[in-house]
């Protein structure tokens, strides 16, 4: 199709009016403008409204056409719990700069401080959100980005606290750069596939730092999971990729570094797992790469329950783990190889790098503890040294398969 | 001085001293003496508070010894078998001992008469049999106690240093010291005391002068004396 | 009782003993360090070391120190001094000159390695207070088997079973204990098992440093209380003083009674 005059001057018009033709829409307390709700309503397509410093008492903001809104230093948007705040139903709309506090709780429908929906090219950024129940929740919108936000919760009790950015449905969004704490989940994806997450800091959160489920082709990079209920939990999907993440110091009964249910295909390539009970927790995962990551002083490196296949471990440091690998059955299909163990004690003798005995990272210990946990206290006696030794000679309760050959005797640097 | 009343002792099973009463109220020296098994050794160390009796009450100066470690002031005690901590110097082990029990300057001059000086810088460890014995006898003679404690002293001892020894024991008679001692060399007894003590069975058989014990026994010689005693009571 | 603390911790210190003890560590922190150069490592084999070796020394020095010097000891006891002293001075002697051969054989390595800019310091401090009162432990177990048996060759027997008993068999009785009752709530039972025996009182207290990960995953609320808070810390380092007291109680006591 050829673009015919029609379609320049209509695009040439666009263009006008975005560099500022029309002046940006001003919103205080003594403008003509006095509150967002009615800044929108006056305001026409592809507008600029600028919310001055100070306290808008507002919520419901239906926010249906494409515009921007800019808050200048940060100003207040109080919503007096009542509901959600700002929804926003139109393409291409920015929001920028705001301070939202004071999100209605509910237990029949999720309020949100933004909420977007059905909408694509919308960008998030710059906010501050405190006293919430849900943060940003993305509704079957595409192709969004969201970025340098911050999402500050008080959340006390699972059943009544929402995630600080929630996908729900949405294809195609960027989550950069946000720093979220105290909610229920740090972020929650559903159904949501080729989303981009990264360099973004998720901590103190009641659930999981970060949440997947049915969600493909997703990939998270750079982020940081810190003293979660639980680091990331990813369930149900396929093909994720996760590159360089830090989780820390993810402590507690079920908690865990990264909790991987149902998954296929993911790459896990790396990420540094620090001081957390569990490093990571496996059930029912097949064809998963875990590749140059540091496991250092977790309870357990790694914990493999129920049946996952052909995955391979390779070039990875287990440092100070209170137990590197832990199978719940005698059966193993997957392969460990040239890892760094820090317990390894074998020797070196051709000085390649390579210890002349396998390891084996499965310890008769630690069958015992999942049979019986309150025997971890008997964790690092002689006498358990010993029944190690000798399952480590002639194993019985653990996978005799199970070892890695090429064990490394310095730690890897990459 | 020394007042034992009904003393009971038995190791185990075995009953060492059934019932002794002794009353050494004079000074002098006093001979403790009884075949091998008699209780001589049990008895000293009864009084030096190192053996625990079973029953009975003994006194050292007037006062009950139980559950009393002050009354050892009075007490100079020499040891039957001298085993050093062989680590130690003799002078430090003579330094150690007054460092414990108080100032003392008699050491000195003792040293002088058993010629102990060259062996002064050497480890216990080190010494013979009979240089520890001298040793012994400085640490013992060094303070100045009413009452000294000999559990045979002569062991070891060369003839000199025997003259040495039985000249320090009167010296320290005419002072109007208690002297207990215990020895197998009978003529060595004879010499030096003034009355015995005769252990028999656990309880005392005898007490009285080398003399009464002559005529007790009608035997003109002291060692017969004795042997004609154990005689008797093994007949 | 100073007094013969002071005689028997220099007799001590001038013993060869004391030497190749100090000299064995001062190796094991060298080794240990320069060689390996990995200090969370060599905190781990320390720690073996001395909930293991240290006790075992401890027991062995002080049942060879207290038939060793029993001549000496009766020199003493004729002089005008309580039993009580000399028995407790000899005691700390030992004990005294075996904690300082540990913590300076493990320290100046440790020192030079540059320990005071180090993060390991506290872990390292608490591997130190835990072999100094495990030592105070067994030298007073050792002196109580000694003091219970005049046969040299049977109290070396009994002390050796001793700490044989505390630091493998009770384990092994206790693992199979905590197996046998697997049904029933365990976390009490567990925790009072381990506050009975020094040797395991010592490594869990170690434990909450290493491997707090690991112990914060059980679920029982004693356990949580125990590991997560300063809880644990204060009871282990309480329970330890009483096992410091109570052998000593006894030391006491069976002196008074003993016919030397």
């Amino acid at each position: 199709m050829k673009p015919s005059l029609k379609h320049i001057i209509g695009f040439l018009l666009t263009i006008l009016s975005y560099s500022g033709f029309s002046q940006p829409l001003e919103v205080c307390d003594t403008c003509e403008i006095t509150s967002l709700k009615s800044a929108i309503s006056a305001a026409k397509d592809f507008d600029t409204i600028v919310v001055k410093k100070g306290t808008y008492i507002e919520h419901n903001i239906l926010v249906d056409k494409p515009v921007t809104i800019i808050g200048e230093n940060y100003p207040v948007i109080d919503g007096e719990s009542k509901g959600e705040i700002i929804t926003i139903v139109s393409d291409s709309v920015t929001v920028d700069g705001l301070y939202i506090i004071n999100v209605g709780n509910s237990y029949t429908s999720d309020y949100a401080a933004i909420r977007v929906k059905r909408s694509k090219h919308f960008t998030i950024k710059n906010l501050v959100l405190e006293k919430l129940f849900f943060g940003i929740y993305l509704e079957k919108s595409n192709y969004g980005k969201i970025y340098h936000n911050k999402i500050i919760g008080d959340a006390v009790q699972e059943y009544n606290s929402g995630n600080g950015i929630q996908l729900w449905y949405s294809n195609h969004i960027d989550i950069e750069h946000n720093y979220i704490t105290q909610v229920r989940d740090g972020i929650y994806l559903e159904f949501s596939n080729n989303c981009l997450i990264k360099n973004n800091t998720s901590t103190e959160n009641l659930r999981y730092g970060l949440h997947f489920m049915f969600s493909n082709y997703d990939t998270y990079q750079d982020n940081t999971f810190e003293n979660n209920g639980a680091g990331v939990a990813v369930m149900f999907s396929k093909n994720i990729k996760m590159y360089n993440n830090l989780f820390k110091e993810n402590w507690g009964t079920a908690s865990y570094g990264m909790l991987l249910k149902e998954i296929n295909d993911a790459e896990i390539i790396g990420n540094t797992f620090k001081e957390n009970t569990i490093g990571i927790n496996i059930e029912g995962s097949n064809r998963i790469l875990y590749k140059n990551n540091n496991f250092s002083n977790n309870g357990w490196a790694i914990k493999v329950r129920g049946a996952c296949y052909t995955n391979k471990f390779l070039e990875n440091n287990f440092l100070y783990n209170s137990f590197d690998v832990s199978y719940n059955s005698k059966v193993n299909d997957n392969i460990f190889d040239k890892n760094y163990w820090s317990n390894y004690t074998g020797y070196d003798l051709n000085k390649d790098g390579i210890g002349d005995v396998p390891y084996r990272p499965v310890k008769l210990f630690s069958y015992i503890v999942n049979r019986t946990p309150e025997t971890i206290i008997l964790l690092r006696s002689l006498f358990i040294d010993i029944l190690d030794f000798s399952e480590k000679v002639s194993p019985v309760f653990t996978p005799d398969n199970l070892q890695d050959q090429n064990p490394l005797t310095k730690k890897i640097q990459w | 001085m020394v007042n034992i009343t009904n003393l009971h002792k038995k190791f185990n099973k075995n009953k060492v001293l059934s019932g002794v009463n002794l009353e050494i109220d004079n000074s002098g020296i006093f001979a403790v003496l009884g075949p091998n098994g008699s209780g001589k050794t049990t008895l000293i160390k009864s009084i030096l508070g190192m053996v625990i009796p079973n029953k009975g009450k003994i006194s050292v100066l007037g006062k009950d010894i139980k559950h009393s470690s002050a009354y050892r002031h009075q007490i100079d005690y020499l040891p039957q078998i001298a085993n050093f901590p062989s680590n130690l110097k003799v002078k430090e082990l003579i330094k150690m001992i007054k460092d414990l029990r108080g100032k003392t300057k008699m050491d000195l001059e003792l040293i002088k008469r058993f010629k102990l000086e060259p062996f002064l810088d050497k480890k216990l460890g080190t010494l013979s049999g009979g240089t520890k014995q001298k040793v012994n006898i400085v640490l013992t003679f060094m303070f100045d106690s009413p009452l000294i404690i000999l559990d045979e002293p002569t062991t070891g001892l060369d003839p000199i240093s025997l003259i040495q020894l039985k000249e320090l024991i009167q010296s320290e008679k005419s002072k109007g010291k208690t002297i207990l001692i215990t020895s197998h060399i009978m003529s060595f007894v004879e010499e030096v005391s003034d009355e015995i003590v005769f252990l028999l069975e656990g309880q005392i058989y005898f007490k009285g002068s080398t003399s009464a014990l002559k005529i007790k026994t009608n035997e003109q010689d002291f060692e017969r004396a004795i042997a004609s005693i154990l005689k008797e009571n093994h007949a | 009782m100073l007094k013969i603390l002071k005689y028997s911790f220099f007799d001590l210190m001038r013993s060869r003993w004391s030497y190749v003890y100090f000299a064995f560590y001062l190796l094991l922190g060298i080794v240990l360090l320069f060689l390996n150069n990995d200090l969370s490592k060599a905190v781990i084999t320390l720690m073996n070391v001395i909930i293991i070796l240290v006790p075992l020394i401890g027991t062995i020095f002080g049942v060879m120190y207290y038939y060793n010097s029993k001549e000496f000891t009766e020199l003493l006891l004729a002089q005008p001094l309580k039993r009580s002293s000399i028995f407790l001075g000899q005691y700390l002697g030992v004990a005294l000159s075996l904690s300082m051969s540990l913590i300076l054989g493990l320290g100046i390595p440790f020192i030079f390695y540059g320990l005071f800019q180090s993060s390991a310091i506290w872990d390292f401090s608490l591997l130190l207070v835990t072999g100094t009162f495990l030592t105070f432990i067994f030298t007073a177990l050792a002196f109580n088997m000694a003091l219970s048996n005049e046969n040299k060759i049977k109290g070396f027997g009994y002390a050796i079973l001793l700490w044989l008993f505390f630091a493998i068999i009770y384990d092994g009785v206790f693992l199979m204990s905590l197996i046998l009752f697997e049904d029933y709530p365990l976390d009490k039972l567990s925790l009072v098992g381990t506050m009975l025996n020094p040797i395991d009182l010592s490594r869990t207290l170690i434990l909450l440093k290493l491997d707090i990960s690991a112990l914060l995953g059980y679920t029982g609320a004693i356990f949580k209380k125990f590991f997560g808070t300063n809880f644990g810390l204060i009871t282990s380092l309480s329970m330890l003083s009483l096992w410091v007291i109570l052998p000593v109680l006894r030391i006491v006591f069976k002196a008074k009674r003993k016919d030397f």
